[in-house]
């Protein structure tokens, strides 16, 4: 090793606190990059392996009845390559030991051999084929939900009948990889279950035998999807089709896709930010060592070391410090990823998983940190390089102070000799003063955004829970009943109050664009379940007019005003042309509603309802469980009690583990910028200070000058960060913004207020350590050091 | 004494001037002067006359605004920045007022600094026995004395052979008896390696150790006296 080189290591070995602090918020970006793409990475790979091996459909097709023969039909589309019919009933479920009603979906499974599509991966027991009319299988997530292995039995009210089903088989499915039911926004496993059937059995129970109520298809790699979507509606809409959709709005995709879109803006989101912070950090440090080692850079010029010579030494000091943070970064990364695809495997119940770390990632990471080091330092080094060696023997020259900058001497007579230090200190250079606050405010504004993250999530439940949904239970009926069907909910035991809800399933056409949503008919001023305006007050439906949510309106470029083709996909099918009269905020999902008088007369119907709202007396509870699992025609029940528990559960599962190593994340960066911060200042001012210190100020009267400095411009970062925060809220809520999920931009002062004393508090420890170290200053050695 | 053809560098017009704000500084004001192979020339003179300027030319640390350097046949004036890195690397030794070494770096390292880069360097504990530091090689400067810090940097200047030593003011930190000790060192070096030394002092005394005596005023040449002998640093008195 050289003595540049050996020089290099000990001037980083005497800086060490300082270049950790600076790799660790390096080491904090590739950690979440290396995490988020590698987790994204696998699941990709994960999901993609699984949807080929188990044939995963790319079309869906609902409707009532059709004969067999329609399939030949579908499959005689052009792109299309393969049919697989079904039957798919929602059904009750009546659990032992579970007092909340719970819904399943029971699926047919072709009598002889395997279905074609969407195949099932048997995780325990056996198969259907040569089994008893009543033998199931059961998704995994339900059974371990409820401790079933096969042979136990389940009950399942089979249109009207009460059947006693035995589980043979436990299975995974790529349909359901998330198996959430229709309208919740999380998978509740306890409430809901996916079941398979054999089809004969099914077809009996349900009089389809020759019949069909579903479809799943595969396309050829040319197909055009939207044109076999409408050559599909057209060809089922005879047979009471609701609409084919593509993957992306299967529900169990479209979550998958929408959780792999949150790794992705991680990814694209989190690392440039701390990088930058880092890069920041360098550009500081390196600066300042350049500034003190002028002389030592004119010597070796002087030798005839060239300006590249001397511009390397100081790259590889930068390049060092990133290696160190990325290597750590990678590590990091690469076991918090592992852990991560660990947890997604167990959520999403994957037969198999992919993890291996791409090394592409690991060159992305090295690639990305070291361009962005030297980007941030380049500036700084330029400096080293195109100093004059004859220049560079000179002493830097004492710097100017002025009397009183900005004019305010009159202000500074009642000051103390040191505050006067303090203030002309900062004054001096006003734009270093300033970058090293924006350093600052940056580790708080990353922290706004880390407590943002948990305030919104709370915020968003609130509105979900407490201002929107407000009903206990919701119940769904199957099919449409008259209004007066509402009366039989109201008489039973403890329901105090019931709404009326009507679903229409509906496709959106506006300006080329087309969305399948549910029309939902509502009561124009709702207690149980509201709509909230933009503003998120509660709001009156209009007595006509469509209200859609402003994610709708996003999708369908759509506005107050506009008139919106809506296709009816039941019944007579109308085509009905609607204004946009108002629009609601919602965080969830996208809708449409319509004052439910106004949806029944534009379709010429009696006041009709597919559900209701329903309030309880929690005294009631059981018995109206009871009743409402004895009662036929009803295709679901949502509770909100467990709804509200699985979406915190599964909300807890995921972003507040990410929202911790966030917290984690930005303290460092906190401490990594307040430390450096005053590290510099103690060396940019260690004479200075022993100076004074001669002079018989105490340790104290001295440690408070520099301390002192630092609390001002801690004290000046600590808005402008909330300030920054801010922006850095907005930017990650756009980031965010998927079609099934939002998050309110939602800051409170507990959120700022948060961000700001963990600040503070790096601040005062990072002062002390200094102060620590002022008080041992040896005065001699500082004095006879020559800057 | 020395003949024409044996000169090391010839100065011809040599001018600098520094332009501060709208303050012009006249460091040089055409200087021509000639070095020989081997003496010691010592640089007298006010402060603010030039000296540092001209040496720092001379080493190729800083370009004149006008004027001309050759050292030997080359123009040193003409080459460009790569140009003057490499003739500094090849021929210059550089020791000055202030020691100068790198604080991080031991007295061995602090040498080695410059043999690594050198053609054909001496090893670093030759040239520190030259000066007298058989026995401090490991210490780093913080643990020597001020005396010792520039006989490292001397043996550091020595270390690569150079074929010209610049000494700005080296005894200027020191008192006379390490001063002493100091230019023993430079005087064992011009006589043992026949290094040309041009050494600039504020001490009458020291220029005694010179072949010549150049003496700078307001950017002039005022006088360029030659002893008739040199005398050993241990006789002079300061
Ligand atoms: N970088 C510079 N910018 C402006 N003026 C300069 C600069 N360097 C030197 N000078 C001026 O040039 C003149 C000559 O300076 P120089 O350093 O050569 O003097 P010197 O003879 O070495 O003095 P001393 O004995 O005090 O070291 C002085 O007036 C000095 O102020
Ligand atoms: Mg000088």
């Amino acid at each position: 090793m050289g003595a540049l080189d050996r020089k290099l290591f000990r001037d980083l070995w005497r800086i060490k606190g300082q270049a950790l602090a600076i790799a660790m918020v390096i080491g904090c970006g590739i950690a979440t990059l290396v995490m988020s793409l590698g987790t994204l990475e696998s699941l990709e790979q994960t999901r993609a392996a699984y949807y080929e091996r188990y044939r995963f459909a790319d079309v869906f097709a609902n409707l009532k009845r059709a004969p067999q023969r329609l399939a030949a039909k579908i499959e005689a589309i052009p792109g299309v390559r393969q049919v697989e019919t079904r039957i798919v009933k929602d059904v009750t479920l009546d659990i032992e030991g579970l007092d909340a009603p719970a819904s399943g979906r029971l699926i047919s499974m072709p009598d002889h051999g395997s279905p074609a599509l969407n195949n099932v991966y048997l995780r325990q027991g056996r198969l259907l084929a040569g089994g008893r009319s009543n033998a199931v299988l059961v998704s995994e997530p339900f059974a371990e939900a409820h401790g079933y292995h096969p042979g136990d039995t389940i009950t399942a009210s089979l249109n009207g009948r009460k059947r006693a089903l035995e589980i043979v088989g436990i299975v995974l499915s790529p349909e359901y990889i998330y198996s959430i039911k229709a309208g919740d926004m999380v998978p509740d496993n306890k409430h809901y279950g996916i079941i398979w059937m054999k089809r004969q059995s099914l077809a009996a129970a349900y009089g389809l035998e020759g019949a069909f109520n579903d479809i799943a298809l595969t396309l050829s790699r040319d197909a055009k999807v939207d044109d076999v979507l409408a050559q599909i509606d057209k060809l089922t809409a005879p047979f009471g089709g609701v609409g084919a959709y593509g993957r992306k709005d299967q529900i169990s995709h479209a979550f998958l896709n929408n959780e792999m879109h949150g790794l992705e803006s991680t990814g694209a989101v989190v690392p440039p930010i701390f990088l930058g912070v880092a890069a920041f950090l360098l550009n500081m440090v390196i600066l300042r060592i350049i500034e003190t080692e002028r002389g030592q850079i004119g010597l070796l010029k002087a030798f005839g070391y060239t300006n590249w010579d001397v511009g390397a030494h100081y790259l590889k000091f930068v390049m060092i410090v990133t290696i160190v943070g990325v290597t750590l970064g990678c590590i990091g990364g690469a076991w918090m990823g592992r852990g991560l695809t660990e947890m997604y495997t167990e959520f999403f119940k994957f037969p198999f998983l992919y993890y291996q770390l791409d090394t592409a990632l690991f060159a992305i990471a090295i690639i990305v940190s070291l361009v962005a080091a030297f980007l941030g330092t380049i500036g700084a080094l330029r400096k080293a390089i195109v100093l004059p060696p004859a220049e560079a023997m000179q002493p830097s020259p004492p710097p100017v102070y002025r009397k009183a900058s900005f004019g305010f001497s009159k202000l500074f007579t009642g000051f103390s000799q040191p505050v006067r230090m303090i203030i002309r200190h900062v004054t001096r250079w006003p734009i270093k003063s300033f970058f090293t606050s924006l350093g600052i405010s940056a580790s708080v504004a990353i922290l706004v955004v880390a407590f943002f993250l948990e305030g919104s999530i709370d915020r968003l439940i609130e509105i979900q829970f407490d201002e929107t949904a407000r009903q206990d239970v919701a119940v769904v009926f199957e099919g449409a009943h008259p209004r007066s069907a509402l009366a039989e909910l109201e008489k039973m035991p403890g329901v105090l109050k019931v709404e009326p809800m009507r679903s229409v399933p509906a496709r959106f056409r506006f300006d080329q664009k087309h969305r399948r949503v549910a029309l939902s008919g509502r009561l124009p001023e709702g207690e149980i379940n509201r709509l909230l305006d933009t503003s998120l007050t509660p709001m009156v439906l209009p007595q006509e007019g469509l209200v859609i949510s402003s994610k709708l309106g996003q999708m369908l470029g759509a506005k107050l005003g506009d008139r919106i083709a809506v296709e009816i996909l039941e019944g007579r099918r109308p085509t009905l042309t609607l204004t946009v009269a108002g629009i609601v905020e919602e965080y969830i999902g996208y809708s449409a509603y319509m004052n439910i008088d106004a949806l029944d007369k534009v379709l010429g119907d009696q006041a009709t309802v597919t559900g209701g709202y329903l309030l309880i007396d929690p005294v009631q509870e059981k018995n109206l469980y009871q009743e409402l699992k004895n009662t036929p025609g009803i295709a679901g029940v949502s509770l909100r009690s467990t709804v509200l528990g699985s979406f915190k559960k599964t909300m807890a599962e995921n972003m507040l583990i990410m929202i911790t190593f966030y917290i984690i994340f930005a303290t460092m960066i906190a401490v990594g910028v307040v430390y450096n911060t005053a590290r510099i200042s103690l060396s940019e001012r260690g004479r200075e200070l022993a100076s004074l210190r001669v002079l018989g100020f105490t340790r104290l009267e001295v440690s408070s000058i520099l301390l002192g400095e630092l609390a001002l411009l801690t004290a000046f970062a600590l808005p402008l960060g909330c300030f920054l925060g801010y922006g850095l809220a907005w930017l990650t809520v756009s980031a965010f913004d998927t079609e099934l999920f939002r998050l309110p931009l939602w800051l409170t002062a507990q959120t700022y207020g948060k961000a700001m004393l963990i600040v503070a508090f790096s601040a005062v420890v990072s002062g002390l350590i200094v102060r620590h170290q002022v008080d041992r200053f040896d005065l001699v050695a500082v004095l006879k050091m020559r800057e | 004494m020395k003949s024409e053809e044996q000169s090391l560098f010839k100065t011809r017009g040599l001018t600098k001037v520094y332009v501060t704000g709208d303050v012009e500084i006249h460091a040089l004001r055409g200087i021509d002067l000639d070095i020989y192979q081997g003496e010691i020339i010592v640089l007298l003179g006010h402060s603010g006359s030039g000296k540092s300027t001209f040496l720092n030319i001379l080493g190729g640390l800083d370009r004149p605004t006008a004027g001309s350097v050759f050292y030997k046949e080359d123009e040193i004036t003409t080459l460009n920045d790569g140009g003057l890195t490499k003739y500094r690397r090849d021929h210059v030794g550089v020791v000055f007022q202030f020691y100068n070494l790198i604080p991080s770096l031991t007295a061995k390292e602090n040498v080695a600094l410059v043999t690594e880069i050198a053609r054909d360097p001496m090893a670093p504990e030759e040239a520190l026995a030259l000066v007298g530091l058989e026995d401090r090689v490991d210490h780093f400067p913080s643990q020597l004395s001020g005396g010792e810090q520039q006989r490292v940097a001397i043996a550091r200047a020595i270390a690569k052979r150079p074929d010209v030593m610049f000494c700005d003011e080296p005894t200027g930190a020191l008192d006379s008896n390490t001063g002493t000790v100091v230019l023993e060192a430079l005087e064992r070096v011009n006589r043992e390696l026949g290094t040309t030394t041009v050494l600039i002092t504020h001490n009458a005394a020291i220029s005694e150790l010179g072949d010549r005596v150049v003496f700078f005023a307001d950017g002039h040449i005022a006088e360029v006296k030659t002893n008739a002998t040199r005398r050993p640093p241990s006789e002079l008195v300061w």
